[in-house]
């Protein structure tokens, strides 16, 4: 399905309720108040008109459960807030972990999402919910983020619109929307791709293609169902996409060695920073979603030591990913998104780690729609964990579907639209609300 | 002068240390010789019959002919109306490898084919049928994919829930042909320690951190429905049915399903619990209530247990939880027997008759064969084995997928007039790569290094290829990485390779009396049939007068050209 079309439609209707907005102004001369507020939300609608939706989603998995009191809500000197200090940054009125100091200086670009909750406190379920804006369901498997903006949107490249850089054990799944919407999984960028090369040299590919094609598919094919290529197996066009994407020139963009010293020692020389490098050169190239993993948060023990190392990971490799898609004009066309499946208690347990916790933490998101250098939400520094209270310690909750629909919107998508899915239930993209004062 | 024995070279080895090489060269010309004759054996077409064929006239009985007779008239009643021809019979080796795909998860080993056509041909698959179920590939493999249905394919919570052990339960419940329903009801009304009583693995599979040593009653209402009814009633957790999607009731008075109807399900697991103060009991039933604030309502209401249709087979006493076991699997409610029929017949077919599988209205209408299916099923004592016989007859079961006289349309494979096209699995495809490229069949008998090294070529490709989870009969066309895995990835390229001590590529290459028997070789072992002529002729040219390597490599060739087609990778 193309987005165009749903786009447009959502900037007509902007314009209508102007032009509706601006008679009624006519209709009220002498009513002075009516005026003004008719003018001011007329010149809302022209502004918000401005902002083209995001065109690319990046996702910065962290994936174990990140402490939000060691990453995006510090609470010093209070009994929950560990050794972690918090720091000045870059935007006036925020302050995050002094382990994040390079992130610290991206600020301004970035907004904080302090008070994020979910049911899900397994990391399988929970992952599940935040990638997808659902929870999991048994009779349907919901499509990822990236999935949906692939699925509303069309393009004509040559490598995958979709890409998982570092997969996991969990990584976006296309779910309902077909096996043709899952990312395309790959390990450390520095690492050749998988499955792209021929081990073969070509005249041998060649004849064994030939051979295949010629043979073994046309004897199948022969008394078997009619097109049974277009309408059910797509066995050979999509041997036929594999191909050219593996002479594809696009294959490039997965190549960071092609970028400058500089760049590359700016996103830290880890694996992670180089699938961030990765990250930008496949959104500069035209992909749509990419998600980069950095797993090992789930520290139950040792928390400070564990979490203090995995931010001096994400530290160099989140800022520069900020610097870079600024620096190359893709920041305004990219939304960025940094969090995990949850965060962890407030309480540090006997071990000195920090247990999963799904009512208030935090996650970070930049560029593309998003209006940079503000917190939604907060946590209270002395929350009340029982599962009875804990919810009272989140002012402005914000459920994983508000963020998603927030996401959505984002990205010119109508989360509200209804997708007919395998089963013949008609399901909404998401079912979540905006948060409004993240949209630009 | 006396005769001195010629002095010893001092560079030559005593005599005793000469023996002990010449005896070892010998047996390892002996061991060359043994496996050269044992591969050229199992290529020829003669070798000698397995100690395990069974008379098959014993088991022709065991299977009720009227049944088959019956459901085969009414799957044909649709095709005669839409004035459709059906396609003819498969070939037997056809219908031996659908049998395979369906209860082993790959197709047959050149050795298990050789074996197989030293039976009459009218004898073959139901010979085939009865030694399946004695391998313990079959209970494994039905194992697996029951587990699918009935914990689903996440980890579940360390240390609380044993995947393996609930599997390895279930596999030998399936190969002593424990009653179907009895297994259920284990599942359903369990007790006691995980560790001790795998079924207790169930309940214990939807605990996790936040649910404070407590089974979650929503998602085993959830399971209950899907997996054992056939039915999904999960959307009315939140609100009433306002889109006509669930339907309970009779089939004279159907009623739409409302919240109460899935919150009053859920209450019979309201109890499931491991008491705070002896965890080792494992899983018991405390007193808790269930309480729901229903949607419109200002405060939570206790809900008691009751079952969403046909109260009356509810047992009014005995502990929660067994009384709905007893419910579930009662005999009159038919929910139940549907649920497996449609089940075994998409492991089967890799199609279920009511798509999705998990969601057959309980008023019907039925497609062709179910609801005599389900009886025969029902009155036979839930009998999973008598199941699997009674489909693998049916003539839509062993329907060609081609014909030459009409043009095989989808319309054909909806009503079963040609057995429809499906996509394997990628468990399927990769057991399937390592069997097809190894002579022997790879089983319980077979070395321990090659049993190890398919589960971890299997858990890889699968990983590669894509799971499909619990979403495994929806239909799915082929993907780029799938295809980028299979013409590029390590599993078909190590399996395909010059290596003739382990690849039956280069093994048919160098032992294949000529080129058109080495074709013929390689498609048995790969698409499990013979070659068509101009497909014997076309691949056999690449390998004319080509030796050594050169020749492994040809082969290398025409075996990855096999296993890279639709015919390999889809059942048909």
């Amino acid at each position: 399905m193309n987005h165009d079309s749903s786009h447009a439609a959502c900037a007509s209707w902007h314009r209508m309720q102007r032009r509706q907005l601006l008679g009624l102004s006519a209709a009220t001369v002498g009513l002075s108040g009516w005026t003004s507020i008719a003018e001011s939300l007329a010149r809302e609608s022209e502004r918000e008109s401005r902002h083209q939706p995001a065109k690319s989603i990046l996702i910065l998995w962290l994936q174990g459960g990140p402490s939000q009191l060691e990453t995006f809500d510090p609470h010093p000197g209070t009994r929950i807030g560990g050794e972690t200090k918090a720091i000045k940054t870059s935007a006036k009125e925020i302050q995050i972990s002094h382990l994040l100091p390079k992130v610290a200086e991206q600020m301004h670009q970035a907004s904080i999402v302090r008070s994020m909750v979910s049911k899900e406190g397994d990391h399988e379920r929970a992952t599940y919910n935040v990638k997808t804006g659902w929870r999991p369901d048994p009779t349907l498997i919901h499509p990822s983020i990236g999935s949906v903006l692939c699925h509303q949107t069309s393009d004509n490249l040559e490598i995958p619109r979709h890409v998982s850089i570092l997969s996991g054990q969990w990584p976006a799944r296309g779910g309902y929307l077909g096996p043709q919407y899952d990312a395309f999984k790959m390990g450390d960028p520095r690492e050749p791709l998988p499955n792209l090369k021929s081990y073969l040299s070509e005249e041998r590919q060649e004849s064994r293609l030939k051979g295949l094609r010629n043979v073994v598919e046309r004897s199948f094919a022969k008394e078997r169902l009619r097109d049974m290529n277009q309408i059910k197996t797509m066995h050979e066009s999509s041997t036929e996409r594999a191909i050219k994407m593996m002479d594809s020139e696009q294959i490039k963009a997965f190549d960071v060695s092609l970028e400058s010293t500089q760049t590359l020692a700016s996103f830290g020389d880890t694996s992670f920073g180089k699938g961030c490098l990765a990250a930008v050169r496949l959104i500069e190239t035209g992909v749509r979603c990419v998600e980069v993993e950095l797993s090992g948060w789930d520290t139950h023990i040792n928390n400070h030591a564990l979490q203090s190392s995995l931010c001096n990971t994400l530290d160099a490799a989140l800022a520069a990913t900020l610097q870079q898609l600024a620096q190359r004009n893709l920041l305004e066309s990219t939304l960025v998104l940094c969090g995990g499946e949850f965060g962890r208690t407030p309480t540090i347990n006997v071990s000195g780690g920090r247990d999963h916790w799904p009512t208030g933490f935090s996650v970070l998101l930049a560029g593309g729609n998003i209006r940079p250098g503000i917190v939604v939400g907060e946590t209270s520094p002395d929350p009340d964990e029982s599962p009875e209270k804990r919810m009272e310690s989140v002012a402005q909750p914000v459920r994983v579907e508000d963020l998603h629909a927030t996401m959505l919107h984002a990205l010119g998508i109508d989360f509200e639209q209804e997708i007919k899915t395998p089963v013949g239930r008609p399901l909404a993209l998401s079912q979540g609300n905006i948060v409004k004062e993240l949209i630009l | 002068m006396e005769n001195q024995p010629a002095a010893r070279n001092p560079d030559e080895p005593p005599i005793a240390l000469r023996f002990q090489r010449w005896a070892k060269h010998l047996l390892l010309i002996c061991v060359v010789l043994g496996v050269i004759g044992s591969i050229a054996a199992s290529l020829s077409a003669r070798p000698t019959r397995p100690k395990t064929i069974r008379p098959v006239k014993s088991i022709s009985n065991e299977t009720s002919a009227s049944v088959i007779q019956q459901v085969n008239a009414q799957i044909a009643s649709p095709i005669a109306e839409a004035q459709l021809e059906a396609c003819d019979p498969a070939d037997w080796l056809l219908v031996c490898r659908r049998l395979n795909l369906a209860l082993v998860g790959c197709g047959l080993s050149l050795e298990e084919i050789r074996s197989l056509e030293q039976l009459p041909v009218e004898d073959r698959v139901d010979y085939w049928i009865e030694h399946l179920f004695a391998d313990s590939r079959c209970s494994d493999y039905l194992a697996e994919r029951f587990t699918r249905a009935f914990v689903g394919t996440n980890n579940g919570p360390f240390l609380l829930f044993r995947r393996r052990k609930f599997k390895l339960w279930l596999a030998e419940e399936i190969r002593k042909g424990t009653p179907y329903d009895q297994i259920v009801r284990e599942l359903i009304a369990a007790d006691g320690l995980w560790t001790d009583k795998p079924a207790v693995n169930f309940l214990t599979a939807t605990m996790d951190e936040n649910n404070n040593g407590r089974a979650d009653p929503i998602r085993l209402a959830g399971r209950t429905t899907r997996a054992f009814l056939g039915m999904r009633i999960d959307c009315v957790q939140c609100h009433n049915d306002f889109l006509g999607n669930v339907k309970l009731g009779s089939s004279e008075a159907p009623v739409e399903g409302t919240q109460r109807d899935f919150h009053q399900l859920a209450a019979f697991y309201a109890g499931t619990s491991i008491p705070n103060k002896n965890v080792f009991a494992g899983i018991r039933d405390d007193k808790n209530s269930y309480n729901v604030k229903f949607l419109g309502d200002e405060e939570e209401s206790e809900v008691a247990p009751q079952v969403p249709f046909l109260p009356d087979l509810l047992p009014s006493n005995g502990p929660n939880r067994k009384r709905l076991a007893e419910w579930v699997t009662h005999p009159e409610n038919k929910a139940f027997g549907r649920a497996t029929v449609n089940r075994v017949w998409a492991l089967m077919f890799g199609r279920p008759l009511v798509t999705p599988v998990d969601d057959i209205p309980i008023q019907g209408p039925y497609p062709p064969g179910l609801e005599l299916l389900t009886e025969d099923f029902i009155k036979n004592g839930y009998d999973l084995h008598r199941l699997v016989r009674t489909i693998a007859k049916l003539e839509a079961f062993q329907r060609d997928s081609r014909s030459a006289k009409f043009d095989i349309t989808i319309e054909h494979e909806n009503i079963w007039a040609s057995f429809p096209l499906t996509q394997l699995r990628p468990e399927q495809v990769a057991a399937g790569i390592h069997q097809a490229c190894r002579l022997k069949t790879v089983d319980e008998q077979s070395a321990i290094i090659s049993k190890l090294e398919k589960f971890g070529y299997i858990n890889d490709f699968t990983e590669g290829f894509g799971d499909r989870g619990e979403d495994e009969f929806i239909a799915q066309p082929v993907t780029v990485p799938q295809r980028l895995l299979m013409m590029n990835g390590g599993l078909v390229n190590e399996r395909t390779k010059n290596n003739p001590i382990l690849n039956a590529s280069s093994r048919i290459g160098v032992l294949a009396s000529n080129d058109a028997k080495a074709i013929e070789i390689a498609y048995l072992s790969t698409l499990n049939r013979l070659p068509s002529e101009e497909e014997q002729t076309s691949l056999a040219e690449h390998l004319h007068g080509k030796r050594g390597d050169s020749r492994s490599n040809a082969m290398s060739d025409v075996f990855w050209m096999l296993i890279n087609s639709t015919e390999f990778l889809w059942n048909h």
